[in-house]
Formats: structure tokens, sequence, C-alpha cells
């Protein structure tokens, strides 16, 4: 509380309707910053690089003659731009980050370290083999862990993220119909998938057919067994799923998938659940990715990169996409055309300039020898202990879309928002002004107003016990009518509630100069 | 376990508010068969010192450009990265923040990305830019995507002087739907002509600027005669400081602009992760692929940043989406927009002046070694070499004197009659006149 003395000298306290409109909008720590290009001064420049004339050149008579438009700023000015644009993101580094399906979990820095490593940092992806044999001993160890891990034979290493990962596993799919001669044309994906999964069946030329629920959270399998026949090419399953519950059926689906002639793609974002408790090639799968940047811990980055490293049954191993790394007498080596040996005619093709996210295999293998075989499983454990204990100690202020134990992430609807008023959209607001990151909200579709808990392995008892204090907080006061604090959240974040409408209707995608005019 | 914050005893604590016995209860609906019940066949867990100990000796296993004079390109570049950009990165602020779906609590993420999407259209001279994509050979695969989709049309020519994995990214991205891919052979000798290839069933021709071989083009030719059929010019850039010198794809007529972002602001690190750069004509941005970042306010009028357009998006618009990418290369295009920050106009035009001269030294000193040929008329910081030997064996060899010497052009054209004797050289400001000179004289020794 301030102090202050009235005119007797007597000390009182002055309340925050006192707080005053400062000169630049600036709040305490937190500071109004302009865009990079609003901080010009032609000329100046944060690197020395020596002047070197271009009066002798061999450019062709191509020469860019106008100016870019780059701004011009020394290197203090850089960082603290960037540090004060820093100061506006809420990180998990700060806090708990709820985000169901995304699995936010403690990014060693150690791993940061070691991407560092000069030998790694500066290694060139097109040098010779012999000069790189330490990088390739790398993606061949990370390959056998994640072979280990899932109970799968082969594994391609490329995908730059997760929904290229589904790309090469539904590539890879199709390649193996078509060389069986199979033109089969629709892919199955339950109502609760990503929206990458039917986005990914898409541009693999795939026709995308829904398949429902069955009440209980998972994918209802006499439906699928129903709509099975020789035109389905593969079901993309997530399990666990989005609604953070595990497929109990998944035995039984896949059974009747390849009954039919079909493959099973599972997504593996959440196989922080069951990493080293479960080996997703004793489900029957055929194929899966990882996500690198959910269960190996590297960092998401404000939206990547993130690496997607598929696995593989023997049935698809042939179709594996370009490079790959293989052993042999003479150490290891990349097969980078399809004719370079026999084992790569049938190769699909490649997904990328070069070998795939390297910088990310170095962090996710320093998490897993960090954790060994021991310490994964116990992440897996109290991963699914922790969403448990949020379940336990907030099913009875909020509403729990489905019966029983959850897996690492647990689902709500707005069910106990019925009537109060406020949304789920409000109530996410309104944890931000509580100083935590929302859940995931609105996803999955298949409960209205859903709510996505995922609190990882990462987080204390104590942390959660703070989350879980906010939560019913929040839950009490919209129930009892206390609804300001929620449609008018957030209150004290730096930006309150931004026009989206505005922003899409009247896109402005970039900052261009003043005209003279409105400079005047 | 020091990233695992619970004691033996707060798991039976947690567990008993769970109402559960053991953690096996909460795994029921597991079936019986698929519980492990033992550890896999892998290591137990480690402390930092044995980690660090373990990858530290597999990168000493490698030679790379941190100890030996490096004159490899082909798609990657090495640069000096001001020491300042590594430190911003990794502000927790940045590095662990998930992608900005909560705009209130991500300005500073998304303030960058829009940043980012201006300094590219001002870099490639065009009107709108994305918040970045995987890397220069997914953004090609996209930049065809779209081209189908502006013009509903499904012819494609691939110009052989495209990056052959740029090629074949697109081949592969396309190859599972309704598409007619041109690729043409490698253009070893510069004579390629692509004007009279686009027909009223082409969607795009794609070109690469400097090409691969390293030959800057005047594609405005090209641009009107793929025009004046309905069909868009894409170009690709994988050197993107050559922006500093060279006349832009978008001053040249070019519709769509994708390009390999990781000379600015990112390592080589073997490979990736790296960013793609996309860059469009605004007519086109709601056919455009991947996330974009616009400028709204606030409810009370203060100015702000959102994720807009996402009804373009597969997870609003499912099967329907313009694309399936979702995490892309956040982190990659914060390290670029800090580079390019503390380079400024005149930072950067100077840095792209400095490695068309290292490159030109590099050219005159390889001429006056006997047996090898430049054969550029004219390049940015890269050229071709013909060479007296087979490129692939002249690299081995001076590899083994501890120097990396380039790319064979057969490595990346296997198929080419013509290329065994090509090697791809790259100079930048990082390569000294002692490197070169060390350079040459091996190359001397290893062609007599």
């Amino acid at each position: 509380m301030s102090q202050s003395r009235d005119k007797s000298g007597e000390q009182v306290v002055l309340g925050r309707e006192h707080a005053p409109e400062t000169t630049a909008g600036h709040h305490g720590l937190e500071w109004e910053e302009p865009l990079l290009f609003e901080l010009d001064s032609a000329g100046r420049a944060g690197v020395d690089l020596p002047e070197v004339g271009l009066e002798k050149n061999r450019l062709g008579g191509l020469e860019r003659r106008r100016p870019i438009g780059l701004p011009g700023l020394s290197e203090p000015q850089v960082v603290r731009h960037f540090v004060r644009l820093s100061r506006k993101n809420y990180a998990i580094d700060a806090g708990i980050y709820p985000l169901g399906s995304c699995t936010m979990k403690h990014n060693p820095r150690l791993n940061e370290k070691l991407a560092r490593l000069p030998g790694f940092a500066e290694a060139h992806p097109m040098q010779p083999a012999e000069t790189v044999q330490g990088a390739l001993e790398l993606i061949d160890t990370l390959a056998h862990w994640l072979k280990t891990l899932t109970g799968m034979p082969a594994v391609a290493m490329s995908p730059a993220a997760g929904a290229q990962g589904e790309l090469c596993g539904l590539m890879a799919i199709r390649a193996a119909l078509e060389h069986a001669g199979d033109a089969r044309q629709v892919v199955l994906v339950p109502e609760s998938a990503h929206g990458t999964n039917p986005a990914t069946a898409a541009i693999c030329g795939y026709q995308v057919e829904a398949i429902p629920g069955n009440g209980r959270g998972r994918v209802d399998l006499a439906q699928i067994e129903a709509r099975l026949d020789t035109d389905v090419a593969a079901i993309m399953i997530t399990n666990p799923n989005t609604c953070g519950l595990f497929e109990y059926d998944i035995n039984r689906i896949a059974e009747a998938v390849h009954g039919a002639g079909g493959y099973v793609y599972c997504d593996g974002a959440n196989f922080n659940a069951i990493v080293g408790l479960v080996r997703p090639g004793d489900l029957g799968i055929d194929c899966m990715h990882i996500n690198l940047h959910k269960t190996f811990s590297t960092p998401h980055g404000g939206g990547g990169p993130g690496s997607g490293p598929v696995v593989f049954s023997e049935a698809l191993a042939p179709f594996v996409p370009l490079p790959y790394v293989v052993h042999g007498a003479d150490g290891y080596r990349l097969v980078e055309h399809r004719d370079q040996e026999p084992g790569a005619a049938l190769s699909f093709g490649r997904l990328k300039a070069f070998h795939g996210q390297m910088g990310m295999f170095i962090r996710a293998l320093a998490y897993m020898l960090s954790h060994g075989s021991d310490g994964l499983r116990q992440v897996a454990e109290d991963a699914v202990l922790n969403a448990n204990y949020v379940l336990a100690r907030l099913k009875d202020v909020m509403t729990p879309s489905y019966e029983g134990p959850c897996m690492h992430e647990v689902l709500f609807d707005d069910g106990f928002l019925k009537d109060t008023g406020v949304s789920t959209l409000d109530f996410a607001k309104a944890m931000i002004d509580e100083g935590v990151h929302p859940m995931t909200m609105y996803f999955p579709l298949v409960v209205h107003g859903a709510m996505l808990i995922e609190p990882t392995e990462s987080e204390s008892r104590h942390s959660l016990d703070q989350f879980i204090a906010i939560m019913r907080r929040l839950a009490e006061d919209a129930k009892a009518g206390r609804v300001e604090r929620f449609h008018g959240a957030p209150f004290y974040s730096p930006r309150r509630r931004l026009d989206e409408v505005r922003a899409a209707r009247q896109p402005v995608l970039r900052w261009s100069a003043p005209t003279a005019e409105a400079a005047e | 376990m020091r990233y695992l914050p619970h004691t033996e005893a707060e798991r039976q604590a947690l567990l008993a508010v769970v109402g559960a016995g053991a953690i096996a209860e909460l795994y029921v609906d597991v079936p019986a068969e698929a519980r492990l019940e033992g550890l896999l066949d892998l290591p137990p867990h480690q402390g930092e010192l044995e980690v660090e100990r373990r990858l530290a000796a597999l990168a000493a296993k490698n030679l790379t450009a941190a100890s030996a004079p490096s004159f490899i390109g082909a798609g990657a570049y090495r640069h000096h990265v001001p020491a300042a950009v590594d430190h911003l990165i990794q502000r927790s602020e940045f590095l662990t923040a998930y992608t900005p779906y909560q705009p209130e609590v991500s300005q500073g993420t998304l303030q960058y990305l829009f940043e980012f999407q201006t300094q590219v259209a001002l870099l490639t001279q065009m009107e709108v830019a994305n918040a970045s994509m995987y890397d220069g050979a997914s953004a090609c695969g996209e930049a065809v995507l779209m081209a189908a989709r502006v013009t509903k049309r499904n012819k494609v020519v691939l110009s052989g002087g495209l990056h052959p994995h740029y090629r074949d990214v697109t081949v592969t991205m396309t190859g599972f739907s309704d598409f007619r891919i041109d690729a043409r052979p490698a253009d070893l000798d510069g004579s390629e002509d692509l004007s009279a290839l686009a027909d009223e069933a082409t969607a795009c021709v794609v070109v690469q600027n400097p090409d691969v071989f390293g030959r800057p083009h005047d594609l405005r030719p090209l641009a009107r005669a793929a025009q004046a059929k309905g069909a868009l010019l894409v170009v690709a850039v994988t050197e993107v400081v050559s922006l500093g010198a060279l006349l832009p794809p978008g001053a040249m007529g070019a519709d769509i602009v994708i390009a390999e972002g990781q000379s600015l602001g990112n390592a080589l690190g073997f490979g990736g992760p790296y960013l793609g750069l996309f860059a469009t004509r605004q007519r086109f941005v709601r056919q455009t692929p991947g996330r974009l970042c616009g400028e709204t306010v606030d409810v009370e009028g203060r100015r702000g940043y959102v994720l807009t357009l996402s009804t373009r998006e597969q997870h609003i618009r499912r099967e329907k989406a313009t694309s399936n990418i979702c995490t892309n290369s956040g982190l990659c295009s914060l390290a670029f927009t800090i580079h390019l920050a503390l380079l400024g106009e005149e930072g950067f035009r100077r840095l792209a002046r400095l490695n068309h001269a290292r490159a030109l030294t590099l050219a005159d000193a390889v001429n006056e070694v006997e047996g090898a040929e430049v054969l550029n008329r004219s390049f940015f910081n890269e050229f071709t070499v013909r060479l007296a030997k087979p490129a692939a064996e002249v690299v081995s060899a001076m590899a083994e004197r501890g120097i990396l010497a380039g790319v064979p052009a057969a490595r990346l054209f296997p198929e080419a009659d013509g290329a065994e004797d090509l090697l791809l050289l790259a100079a930048t400001e990082t390569n000294t006149e002692a490197e070169i000179a060390a350079f040459t004289e091996a190359l001397q020794e290893v062609l007599s």
C-alpha cells in the first residue's frame, strides 16, 4: 500500500484509484515499446563491418540500388527493445503453462548448452560423411532411443514438426498402398483429433471422414467397424487422445483396420503420458510421430522450431523419406538418393532441405540421457499423477467431461458455468489476471466450451496447489455472480482483450512508413 | 532426478488425494498385455556432468568450420552471428513460451513476428510475408500448393537451377495430389530458358536466384512470359544475404518469394532448425499458408498484435485449410529479426558487399590453380568450379588436409551427366584471406 501524509502530518494510504496516467504509457517495469522501424536513425548500425566498394563486381548488372528500408539501431537499443518485448510474454520458466495437448514442461538448460557446442553448431549439412561421424552417430543414437521407447523397428528423423510428421506417416502409408496397387481414397479421423490430422490427410490427396465418439470420450469401435471397407486407407488416431483418455479399444481398432487392409496412424502428441510404460508398437499401430518439443522437452520457442520424427512398422519401413543415416563397416553415412542403394528405392521422397532438426535432436537426446529408462517412466507417471490430482481437487467445482481417471491431461467442459453469464473464454482471461497461463480452450471440439488442462510432471505440489486455489476461486466467483472480473478480464496483462475481428477484416500484416501527409 | 519435483512421500500424498492405491490404477484403460512391467533396455538416468561428457565426445568427432576453413554453401551458409542474438533468444520469456494463442500475455512474441514479417517483406520487396515456415525447401512446396489454389491450375515448371532438395520436397509434397510437375534437368551450363514453358494450364514457374550454381538472373522476362499465360512466378532464395546486393525478386515481378532464412541469426547446426521465409502479394493473402500476425487494438484502444486470418488454418478449417502447418520456426525467426535489427540498412548492405568481395577473392585465387576453372560469369557469394579431377575425390582429399572444400555437384545431381567434375564453392565474411590462401594451396596439391 502506498502511503502519504495528510495536512496534519498523519500517514494515510492512497488507493489504486490514484494511479497516474503516465507520460508514455509505461507502467513500472512494463514499457510501451515502439516497433523497430519507429526507432530508426539512418546510418546507425549495431555491427561494425569493414566497408568494401562494389566498383569492381560480378553481380551481372543486377545490383540492388534502392533503399531496402531497414531501420538503423545500435546494439544497446536492440538489446533493450527485445528485453522489453520479452517482458510482455508468459513463459514456462515463469510459471505453470497448462496448455492441454501441448506438454509445456521444463526445458533443461543443459540441453541449450550442448546444442551450442561448436562441433554440432558449426557442422554444415553437406560436409563429407567422414567429417561428421559424431553428428551422424548422435542421430543414430536418438533413433535407437525412439525405436526402443516405442517398440517400433524403424524411424524417420527428418520431419520438422508434428504436422510434418503426420504428413510423413500418411505419405508412407499411401506409398505402401500404391506400391501394392491399392488405390484407397479415405482416411478416418476421429472428431476429437487435432486439426492438423484432417489437414494432413487432405494434402495427401485423401478424403477425410469424421468418426464420432462413443459418449465416453473414446472413438466408437462399432462405428469404425461399420465404416471399414476396401476404400479406407488409414485411421489417424491420437492415443492418449485429446480428451486426456486412453483409447482402450486401440488393439481391436488396429485389428479391424488391418483386417480391412488399412493402416493405423497414431498421433503421438500425447506420448508423455505413457513414455517408458507403454510401447505404441504393442498397440498395433503402424506409424506414429513424436513431438520432441513436447515429450522430450525441446523448447517451444514461441511457436517452434519443433521436431517430429516418425516411427514405423516393418511394413512401412521401406517407404520412409530421404535422407537417412545408416551404419556400416565404414562408419555412419547418409542415404540421400533413391538409387544410392536398393533399400532406398521405395522411399516416398524428401520433406526437408537437410537431415532434420539437428538442434532439437541434441536437446532431446540430452533429455533422454538425463532421465534414463527409469526417469522417463517416472516422467509419465508424475505427469499422469499431476493431472489426476488436478482432476480430484477441481471435480466438485468444475465439470469433468468424462468419468474415471485421466491420463496426463484433464478435460472439463463449461457445464459448471451454465447460467453464470461467464464463458470459457472469460474464464481463461480471468486466469491471466491471476497470474497463470490459461489452459487449452475450446479444444477438443467434442465437448462444449472445452477446458483442457495439462500440468505436466514439471509442476511441484506447491505449484499445483496454487493453480488449484486459483481455479476454485474463479469457479466460485463465477457461480456467485461476480462476473465483472470475467467480462473485463484481463485487467493486469500488458494488453487487455484485443480486437481480433478488426485484425481479420482489415489485415495490417506489416509496418509501413507513414506517408508525408499522415506525418504532419 | 533433478527435473522431477516430487519426493516419494509427495507422490504417495497426491495418490491419496486422487484416491488411488498405486499409480497403476490410473492406467486401468491400458490393455494389461501392453503395460510394461520392467524397465526398457536403455541406460539409467545420469547427472549433468555425465551427459555433457557423452555429447561433448560426439561433438568432438566432427571436423567443422569452428576449426577448419570451410567453403561450403549449397543452401546453408556460415555467417558471423553477433553475440547479442543468442543472448536475447535465450531469454526465458522467448525461449520457453508457446505459440501466442493468448495474445494478452504474448505481445512480446507477437510484436517480433510483426517486425519479422515487415523485414521479410522489405528484403524481398514484396507486399506481405508470413510468420515463417519450417525451412526454405518446405516453403517452396507450400508456394507451389498455393499457386495451384490461386490459379486453379495444376501444371508446375521447376527450374534446373533450383536446389535439388527444394525440387525433391516440392515433388514429394505435391506427389499425391493432382499435379503435373515438369522438373527441368540440372542447368549445368546456364543455358536454360523457361519462358516458353508456361502455358494456359501452368500454375507457376519456380526458379532460384542466384541459382544453385551461383548465377544471378534477371527474372523480368520470365515473369512477363509466365504472367502473360496467367501463371505465377515463384522465386526461391537460398542465401538471404544476397538480397543486400542483388535486385530483389519483388522488383523483378515475383508473385511468391520463398527463402531460407538461416543465414541471418541461425547457426549451420548440421541442417536444422532453419526457417522458411514466405512472401507474396497482398491480394493472395487469404491463400497464404502458415501463421500471420496482424496489428489491431485492445479494448482501451492501445496498439497490439494478434495471430490473424486463422480461418485459413488447420485448427479452424481442418481438411479445407491452406496448409497443415502448425508449429513453425518461431525462435529461429526471432534470431533472424534480432540479427537483421543489429545490421540495419547500413550493416546489411555492408555484409552483402563483404560477402561478394570475399567470393571475388576466392574466385580469382581458384582461377590461378592449375586444373580449376570458375565457370560463373557472375555470382554473389557462391559459384561453380570445373576441376581436372572428380569433385567428390577432391573434397575427400581436401578434408584429409583439414579443409571443408565445398559440395560436389554430383552429390546434388547424381543423375546429371557432366556433373562429376563440378564443385560448388561459397565464401562469406567469415572466410579470411589466409583461409583462402590455405584452400588454394591445398587444392593445387590435390589436383596435381
